[in-house]
């Protein structure tokens, strides 16, 4: 059997994962994490604070929750079942970073914790950087063309 | 009722951006790594674009919470620092906009390094 | 042309087994069957590689232990496992004080030792030899994977690396011998899908079997089971569809290690047991003993071994696969 055509015999029969399901999951598991972010951004404006500090705290806070899930061993228990759902919420974020310093622990705080910690969280970060100053650049040639 | 309504887009949109990056995950073969690059990445060209802003303020936490609003974050923190300081802002406006979460899960990250250990899976 | 089949005249035969298992497997079907079980994984180690290699050591000791030997006794030992430069093996061996080769062979390395130590008996060159193999699931998984608490999620054909250590002894002693030997070649068929090693094995098996059963007197049929390492749910469904096409029938007598140590569903598992570890310890606890006992009479016992590295993966290559055949007869 050639190559290619082993690949297309493996991809045509190994069981796919149940989209459905996971979807119906991602979507409650994503949408509630909202809510809770919602309910925090409600509260702290309450409390007073203005609407962009009150957002940034709540952020602050859904990563803090996240962070202690995952330290607490049961963070990835709650991934298996929601999938995207805790991963594209900053949960995931906090998570990615959380996991990977506490494995790299072993390996000591600079070369272990330190250079490793954003391993895997570290390209969301460079290529929200990376198309931020595409799109300022753009940004700043149409302003200073059209003024 | 008010409120009501407002929860339930947020619970809405939050929930479909997710089930969204769940259908790619187990439809193609990109990595999870890579859909959230490509989400941050969609956050700030639909922001640039000046579509996010009126996604966020209907479907507040809705919008922001998921990855696209990380990117969001950025673009909108590049145009008012571009606004204000010119070109430098290109550079500094982005990590500005994002610094307290970046910096929380780092520190976040970092405390449990001190205090957890990783646990064996079953 | 000369047959690559290993016929060995002066037979080593398996004196002991030995196996040390985690928490999961011993939760699993064939959980009573183990020698030693450590319930948090960790065998009273600071950190997965430690534990990994402290899991293995016990494994050598029980075998030499239970084969009644003095480890004066022993020529040399031959182990490996999945870690860069096998420092399972490697710290395991450092506090024992015996001649001892390093083998890298991934999830084939249990066959690939008894194999080695066997030609090595067989001419005579060492009386007594230890074979022995580990795989700890999270010095795996933080290796080729992702940390432990990342939240992930597995796909129905990925599969569970096997937390556990097997040790044999081979020598004059025994009621179990090793009769025949065929290496496996390095077989890559393209798949890039680091979640999917039974379909990145399986044409491995299917290359060593075809080639066993071609220039062997004997058919699938005078085996009471031909055991795989573990291809899995998926690499096992592959591996007897494709033999079937081209004329070879194991469908009746097919079992595969990483089916027997879990409980797919109950567990978790998704397609079953990997590692080098799987078929070390269900071959020490369970395949082996049968044999012993007289419930089996022959058994080929291939070691299957996908050759993954993640650099090279990220670079673009496919996965190549290995298996290696042993031939297990009893008397």
């Amino acid at each position: 059997m050639k190559k290619q055509e082993y690949i297309e015999y493996v991809e045509s029969r190994a069981k796919k994962s149940p989209v459905l399901k996971n979807c119906c999951f991602a979507f409650l598991f994503g949408g509630s994490i909202c809510i809770l972010g919602q309910i925090f951004i409600d509260l702290y404006t309450m409390w007073g604070m203005e609407e962009k500090t009150a957002g940034t705290t709540a952020s602050i806070t859904l990563i803090f929750l996240a962070s202690l899930l995952t330290g607490l061993g049961v963070f990835d228990n709650i991934a298996k079942i929601a999938g995207a759902g805790t991963l594209v919420p900053i949960t995931g974020f906090s998570n990615a970073v959380t996991s990977q310093a506490i494995d790299a622990k072993s390996e000591g705080y600079v070369l272990g914790v330190g250079a490793k910690i954003f391993s895997i969280a570290g390209p969301v970060i460079v290529y929200a950087i990376l198309s931020g100053t595409v799109y300022g650049v753009i940004y700043y040639a149409i302003t200073a063309i059209w003024g | 009722m008010d409120v009501f309504l407002k929860y339930l887009i947020v619970f809405a949109v939050g929930g479909i951006l997710c089930a969204i990056a769940q259908i790619i995950i187990d439809k193609t073969k990109l990595s999870p790594a890579r859909i959230l690059v490509i989400y941050v990445c969609s956050g700030v060209v639909l922001s640039g674009l000046g579509i996010y802003s009126h996604i966020v303020s209907f479907a507040n936490a809705g919008a922001t919470v998921p990855l696209l609003g990380f990117g969001h974050l950025v673009a909108q923190g590049v145009k008012e620092a571009v606004d204000t300081t010119g070109l430098l802002g290109v550079l500094t406006g982005g990590l500005r906009a994002t610094a307290g979460g970046i910096s929380a899960a780092l520190i976040f990250g970092f405390l449990a390094s001190l205090v957890f250990s990783s646990k064996p899976k079953r | 042309m000369k047959n690559p089949i290993i016929t060995l005249l002066n037979p080593p035969k398996i004196s002991a087994t030995y196996s040390v298992v985690g928490h999961k497997e011993a939760e699993g079907p064939l959980g009573n069957l183990f020698n030693e079980v450590c319930d948090n994984d960790k065998f009273e180690k600071e950190t997965w590689e430690q534990a990994e290699s402290e899991m293995q050591l016990r494994a050598i000791k029980g075998a030499i232990k239970s084969a009644g030997l003095q480890e004066t006794e022993i020529d040399l030992i031959l182990a490996g496992d999945l870690l860069n430069q096998c420092v399972g093996s490697n710290y395991a061996l450092s506090s024992i004080d015996l001649p001892f080769v390093g083998l890298y062979g991934a999830c084939s390395t249990c066959a690939l030792g008894l194999a080695i130590g066997s030609c090595l008996y067989n001419g005579k060159i060492l009386d007594t030899c230890i074979c022995a193999t580990s795989s700890h699931f999270c010095s795996s998984e933080r290796q080729f994977r992702f940390p432990l608490e990342y939240g992930g999620q597995r796909t129905p054909t990925s599969q569970w690396t096997t937390t556990g250590a097997g040790a044999f002894a081979l020598g004059k002693e025994g009621t179990v011998k090793i009769t025949e030997i065929l290496f496996g070649k390095a077989i890559d068929k393209g798949i890039t899908d680091i979640s999917n090693m039974g379909a990145a094995m399986a044409p491995s098996a299917i290359d060593t079997l075809k080639r066993y059963f071609q220039n062997s007197s004997h058919s699938p049929d005078y085996f009471d089971l031909i055991v795989t390492g573990d291809l899995g749910y998926e690499g096992s469904e592959i591996l007897k569809d494709l033999l079937l096409g081209e004329g070879v029938d194991i469908r009746k007598n097919h079992v595969d290690c990483g089916l027997m140590i879990f409980d797919r569903e109950g567990q978790d598992a998704h397609a079953g047991g990997s590692g080098c570890g799987c078929s070390a310890v269900v071959m020490a606890c369970d395949i082996i003993p049968n044999l012993e006992k007289g419930i089996l009479k022959d058994v080929l016992f291939v070691g299957t071994g996908a050759l993954m590295s993640p650099i090279s993966v990220f670079q673009g290559s496919s996965i190549p696969a290995i298996s290696h055949l042993v031939h297990l007869s009893r008397g």
